[in-house]
């Protein structure tokens, strides 16, 4: 049956996952994702689904395991907070590399180095440019609600099996501390072995039972073959880019000024859209809800009908890099975020637009002009 | 009777296990791991448990262990073996799992995989080839490496007061309450290599009867890495490393040997 709760995003994500019918969860405790390992391990899904849970030896071990797990064409999650991401990211790319499904979250704090425990967004690049080494991508889902937290831990498994790749759901600090309603699906249940053979048998490692041996491993010494291997990954990314981009327009239609914001920033900034609109400024938001694949073709035609755009975020200025390149010069676009776990009030972020893009518009619109000529 | 006559498959008393795959091996002409590779196969081939057996080989020597050995396989990243292969065992209990290390992946890089793999007393089998050196990267210092010993990053010999001594990881495993048996040997006689069989097999038996983990040290050669030709190579490792690193067992059924 499913259910109405009032749950913390992080609760809200490991309920989600045991009721997917997620074969394994490994992770280890960091501030301020902890809440799902204790979830996981309070709600005894072992005995609920046949669900394993293990607390690893380090974040190191525990993406690792997801990496096993994975092998033998499991549902496996892992969840992190941004050190621990880093420390993740070697075992990422072999996911990516060896072409295994998996979800990892991160639930950012502020860095660099230990920084703080307070939410951030300061993890954009990390998670869309890779992060790791070797030429790979992950697939980007950016919950902005308790909700989506639940919601998108079923969608990144369906992406992560359809692609045969490693998902991230990336949240932070306030999407997952925070409590909201939440309505939770049914229970699923769990893949039985007999199921997951017949399914995923031509690739994972479960036993040479009536068939060839299967090999998992990321490795080609021979480099026409690492190269189509390179190739193989490229054209998953460009199919998610064609077929799995996901976005959140609001009040667009009629906007003259636009708000870029994703996640915690986004539930902030449509209530900066409320502000503007009540002063008779004509604001819209979009929301990108995959960071990667990235909206660039909704901003480029976007930049058509409005004078300038403000890229909220919870750092130093990371996604609007990726606008900027996705509106080729037409408007003006610029950053604004709060960091050190500071989160931006809607007030700040109006403010922040009246100077930087409403009140400049026309000179830096001049300027940029100019420099797209040259 | 001419030899030829003799020389029939029928006739063999050792030969490459029939899960052993036809592709050359990339270990140098001399060295151990080809014997332990077809030691583990022929084990699994005779258990009857080739169908239900998933190993997991990671970075170094052994990284090709899968182009070897005719089973599901999977590679890890270095020292992570013990947690790949944790996550299958706990997610696929009725299976057959082992990792296949060398002694930089599994005591330098790995060991902190290692040591809490063993401590959960994960039901699963460790093979830990030793010899003592860097072989994949051209014969670097490993936690293994003798007092003395010459590498190309201690090309005047292992000092222990900057670089420490020879690690006896087997022996600290063997401490540890989860893990059920641990045995080391050598396979460069057909006498070493049978011993080290025997305790292969009960190895995989005790997966069988869900005891827990069980951890088999394997001193090799690295005749490459030690710049000796196969022979002196064998004739130095049982002259230098049987007496640091002594074979037999260490523990058995849960209890160590004193």
């Amino acid at each position: 049956m499913s259910e109405l709760k009032l749950m913390k995003g992080n609760e809200a994500l490991a309920e989600a996952a045991i009721r997917a019918g997620v074969d394994a969860y490994f992770g280890y405790p960091i501030t301020p994702q902890t809440e799902i390992i204790e979830y996981l391990m309070n709600e005894r899904p072992e005995k609920r689904t046949g669900m394993v849970v293990l607390q690893a030896e380090s974040e190191i071990a525990a993406i690792n395991m997801v990496y096993g797990a994975a092998s033998t064409g499991k549902k496996a999650l892992t969840s992190s907070s941004s050190p621990g991401i880093s420390l993740k990211l070697e075992g990422i790319s072999y996911l990516a590399g060896a072409e295994l499904p998996a979800v990892i979250v991160n639930v950012v704090r502020g860095g660099p180095g230990l920084g703080t425990i307070q939410p951030s967004q300061a993890d954009y690049f990390q998670s869309v440019k890779g992060g790791g080494h070797g030429d790979y991508k992950l697939y980007v889902l950016a919950p902005a609600s308790v909700q989506e937290m639940a919601d998108f831990v079923e969608d990144a498994f369906d992406i992560a099996f359809k692609y045969r790749a490693p998902v991230l759901i990336l949240s932070d600090g306030l999407i997952g501390q925070m409590m909201e309603k939440v309505v939770l699906k049914d229970q699923k249940s769990r893949m039985t072995n007999e199921e997951l053979i017949e399914k995923y048998g031509d690739w994972a490692v479960t036993g040479k039972k009536g068939r060839e041996r299967n090999i998992i491993t990321s490795l080609d010494l021979q480099s026409e073959k690492m190269e189509a291997r390179v190739h193989r990954l490229q054209k998953k990314y460009a199919q998610m880019e064609k077929e799995d981009l996901r976005f959140e327009k609001i009040n667009c239609d009629d906007a003259e000024y636009l708000i870029v914001a994703y996640g915690s920033s986004a539930r902030i900034s449509q209530k900066a859209v409320e502000l503007a609109r009540a002063k008779g400024i004509k604001v819209g938001l979009l929301r990108p809800i995959t960071l990667f694949p990235f909206p660039k073709k909704e901003l480029f035609e976007l930049a058509d009908q409005v004078n300038g755009i403000l890229s909220v975020e919870l750092n130093a200025g990371q996604m609007v890099e990726d606008v900027r390149l996705s509106v080729e010069h037409k408007v003006p676009v610029e950053h604004f975020g709060r960091t050190g776990g500071i989160i931006h009030t809607p007030e700040e972020i109006l403010e922040a637009l009246e100077q930087k893009i409403i009140n400049n518009g026309s000179i830096r619109h001049h300027k940029t002009r100019e420099s797209s000529i040259l | 009777m001419e030899a030829l006559d003799i020389i029939k498959p029928e006739n063999q008393v050792f030969c490459k296990s029939q899960l052993m795959t036809d592709t050359p091996l990339s270990y140098c002409p001399g060295c151990g791991h080809g014997t332990a590779n077809n030691l583990i196969m022929e084990v699994i081939d005779e258990m009857g448990i080739s169908e239900d057996t998933i190993g997991v080989a990671p970075v170094g020597c052994s990284v090709l262990a899968y182009d070897f050995m005719n089973i599901d396989m999977t590679q890890a990243a270095h020292g992570r073996a013990p947690a790949v292969a944790t996550a299958i065992a706990r997610t696929w209990p009725e299976k057959y799992v082992f990792t296949y290390q060398g002694d930089g992946d599994l005591a330098a890089i790995g060991t902190a995989e290692t040591i809490h793999a063993c401590n959960r007393g994960e039901n699963m089998v460790i093979f830990f080839i030793n010899n003592g050196i860097y072989g994949m990267t051209g014969g670097q210092m490993a936690p293994t490496t003798l007092e003395g010993m010459k590498s190309s990053t201690s090309p005047y010999g292992r000092e222990i007061a900057s670089m420490g001594s020879p690690l006896k990881i087997t022996e600290l495993i063997a401490n540890l309450p989860g893990v059920y048996s641990v045995s080391r040997h050598a396979i460069h006689t057909h006498k070493h290599a049978r011993k080290a069989k025997i305790a292969i097999k009960q190895a995989f038996e005790n997966t069988r009867l869900k005891k827990g983990l069980s951890f088999i040290e394997i001193l090799s050669n690295c005749n490459s890495g030690w710049k000796m030709t196969p022979n002196d190579a064998n004739i130095w490792m049982e002259e230098n490393m049987f007496p640091y690193f002594p074979l037999g067992d260490i523990k058995v059924e849960g209890k160590l040997k004193v």
